[in-house]
């Protein structure tokens, strides 16, 4: 049984989503390319992950498990999500304007975003109960959303700086998170929990 | 599409203009975690392509039938079935690569190529032509893979084997870097840097 504190840092640090398991790399290539809209799109991430743990999780534990039919759980998961996704952005619309004008257009992109499914995913795997799950999943949204603004921070500066043709864009984000990878691994990688 | 669309243009345009990884720049979560060596870039290429070219054909027939205005659940639905279908095959048959991909094959229904493909093509194109254009672009996506699972592989362990034989063995220290997360950055940003070269030079 893992401790609460021990899937936090793994959350943020020891397994990044971006930089160490690979999820959610089209947002982190496709909007970090400014800081304003990398934030938005974060904050629209780990609100998305942790509503979707939650019924995923119950989903999961209390229909697919009691009849047997966790097989279908590719396809219940990304129903959920996308149902959830289309939920969340009628009642923000609804209730709260300002922050439907500032995550409106990043929550259609969610539903096909893997870091969601796949923390869902992960949490089975797991076999995490159900405090570990919301845990797990507020961590790793975190982790994600600090990649995507150190990475739009770094590609900000980058805009003036002077980069062969041929590398401009995203090949050369690319090299600079392989970079971060590489401090992310050394720092965090030898903390054995 | 002006005149009757050949059948070999359509799948060689996958593989080339427009290859998913290296021009369109999508998928590229299952690109980077499962090219640490050329059989695992090589099974989930197979995967995407089984899937790709099954729902690409499933759409194309639906394209009348499906409301416009459920289009995207009901291709998620289609697809999530393939990867089901791929999924436990996999589980039954290829047990040690299950095991190495991981969730990454669940993880090819939020694939973008997938989706992608079933949008842009799929659901305005002949069930034919669709098929033809699910194998370019799965090949396109293969090829890719199996390409960075060589080079990650050969540079990693200093050799590329396969089925358990060694297919290619260079003399160099290995440097475990590379079959590690930032060799995956590192290589498709190279190769995604020269790509463009080679395109520049041909545009003039």
């Amino acid at each position: 049984m893992e401790s609460l504190t021990a899937i936090v840092l793994s959350g943020i640090f020891i397994n990044n989503f971006i930089l160490v398991r690979f999820l959610g790399l089209c947002p982190f290539f496709g909007v970090s390319k400014e800081t304003k809209s990398a934030l938005g799109m974060s904050a629209a991430v780990i609100f998305v992950m942790v509503l979707s743990t939650v019924a995923t999780w119950i989903v999961y534990t209390y229909v697919l498990t009691p009849l047997g039919i966790t097989f279908l759980v590719t396809i219940s998961f990304i129903l959920i999500i996308a149902t959830l996704v289309q939920f969340v952005e009628f009642v923000i619309r609804k209730y709260s304007p300002p922050l439907y004008r500032a995550l409106g257009i990043y929550l259609p992109l969610i539903t096909t975003n893997c870091a969601v499914f796949g923390s869902t995913l992960l949490n089975v795997k797991e076999s995490y109960s159900f405090a570990q799950s919301i845990v797990f999943s507020c961590s790793s949204g975190i982790g994600f959303g600090m990649m995507l603004l150190i990475m739009s921070g770094i590609r900000e500066k980058l805009e003036l700086s002077d980069v062969p043709e041929s590398m401009k864009g995203v090949p050369i984000a690319f090299i600079i998170a392989g970079i971060l990878s590489i401090v992310f691994m050394k720092y965090f990688g030898r903390i054995a929990l | 599409m002006s005149d009757r669309p050949s059948y070999i243009r359509e799948f060689m345009r996958g593989i080339l203009r427009d290859n998913p990884i290296f021009c369109l720049i999508l998928g590229l979560c299952p690109t980077l975690a499962v090219t640490t060596s050329l059989e695992n870039g090589l099974g989930m290429g197979i995967a995407v392509i089984f899937v790709l070219t099954g729902s690409n054909l499933i759409i194309s027939i639906l394209r009348w039938q499906i409301p416009a205005i459920v289009r995207i659940p009901s291709f998620i639905v289609v697809i999530a079935t393939f990867v089901t279908v791929v999924d436990m095959t996999m589980a039954a048959f290829l047990p040690p690569l299950h095991r190495a991909l991981g969730i990454y094959i669940p993880l090819i229904t939020v694939n973008c190529i997938v989706l992608g493909r079933a949008e842009a093509y799929a659901s305005r194109n002949p069930p034919a032509l669709s098929v033809v254009d699910g194998l370019g672009i799965g090949m396109g996506f293969t090829l890719a893979l199996v390409l960075i699972g060589s080079i990650r592989e050969l540079l990693g362990t200093g050799m590329i084997s396969f089925m358990g034989s060694t297919l290619l063995q260079i003399n160099i220290e290995p440097a475990m870097l590379m079959i590690l997360p930032p060799g995956a950055f590192f290589i498709i940003g190279l190769l995604m840097g020269l790509s463009n070269l080679i395109r520049n030079r041909k545009g003039g």
